[in-house]
């Protein structure tokens, strides 16, 4: 029988305030699924990051925006959508803030965090207009070698579809 | 959630700040933008960051870091880091800002190294 599919909504206002909420809320589903503190350190901190990119860059800290965030637990895999109301972005478009060039850079670190963080990221479409970001990792019972987290830069191959 | 307290103190004629708490949106960067900004205002330009007790930075607390060490730079002093905590440290591997910023286990051998 397959496992069960948990699923949590909740719509955000534009405000530093809802960084913090997303974080603690999506770290209290991970230290409920099981994730040991570190993995439960790593998924607050894309959160964080998912959240930050939206309420910032997405939806411009304009306060009539909504930041939009689902985290899904499945058999298998946490999965975690953040969405903003902006006009979206393309991952490529991003630099890569480990270039000679952008190290001084005080911005542009948050996707390449999400991406070494989680073990899958990706960019698509929002539903509501903006960009959705899309992360994953798996259930420490199921990815016990390749679940720390740390030097996988993410591949749109694994990323989860695009809800219709 | 916690944020940020900073204590500012010389030794040597050097700028030691005590960092507690994290640096992440909001507050705690602020707090640390101000702090610094505060220094060069009154002419200190060789500051060391303490970051002995901060257990959380988040890409706009990375961001600020760089923003100050540019700053000091800028008016011809240095900008240090004392005391980095695994995760922080590990997040300035992570990011290659380790090439960047002169860090120092103990506090001594970096009031020194501004001689």
């Amino acid at each position: 029988m397959a496992p069960e599919t948990k699923h949590l909504e909740v719509t955000l206002d534009t405000h530093v305030e809802s960084v913090n909420l997303a974080e603690e809320m999506c770290v209290r589903v991970a230290e409920a699924a099981g994730f040991n503190e570190d993995e439960c350190y790593r998924i607050g901190m894309s959160v964080r990051e998912g959240v930050i990119n939206a309420f910032h860059y997405g939806n411009q800290e304009k306060p009539e925006k909504k930041i939009h965030l689902a985290i899904e637990l499945t058999g298998e895999r946490m999965v975690i959508r953040v969405m903003d109301e902006g006009k979206g972005f393309r991952l490529n478009d991003v630099p890569d803030p480990l270039a000679e060039e952008n190290l001084l850079s005080t911005s542009g670190r948050g996707i390449f965090l999400m991406k070494a963080f989680m073990d899958e990221f990706d960019v698509l479409p929002g539903r509501t207009g903006g960009a959705e970001l899309v992360m994953a990792k798996r259930l420490p019972l199921l990815g016990s070698t390749s679940n720390n987290g740390n030097g996988n830069t993410g591949s749109s191959d694994a990323a989860p579809h695009q809800e219709a | 959630m916690a944020s940020l307290f900073a204590t500012t103190r010389e030794l040597g004629g050097i700028a030691i700040v005590d960092l507690s708490g994290r640096i992440s949106l909001g507050d705690g960067s602020a707090l640390l933008r101000k702090t610094v900004r505060d220094l060069l205002d009154e002419g200190r330009t060789k500051i060391i960051l303490n970051l002995g007790d901060v257990n959380y930075i988040d890409s706009s607390g990375i961001g600020e870091l760089v923003s100050g060490f540019t700053a000091v730079r800028n008016r011809g002093g240095e900008l240090k880091l004392l005391n980095l905590t695994k995760k922080v440290n590990d997040l300035l591997q992570l990011t290659k800002l380790f090439t960047v910023f002169e860090v120092h286990n103990d506090e001594s051998g970096a009031v020194r190294s501004f001689r």
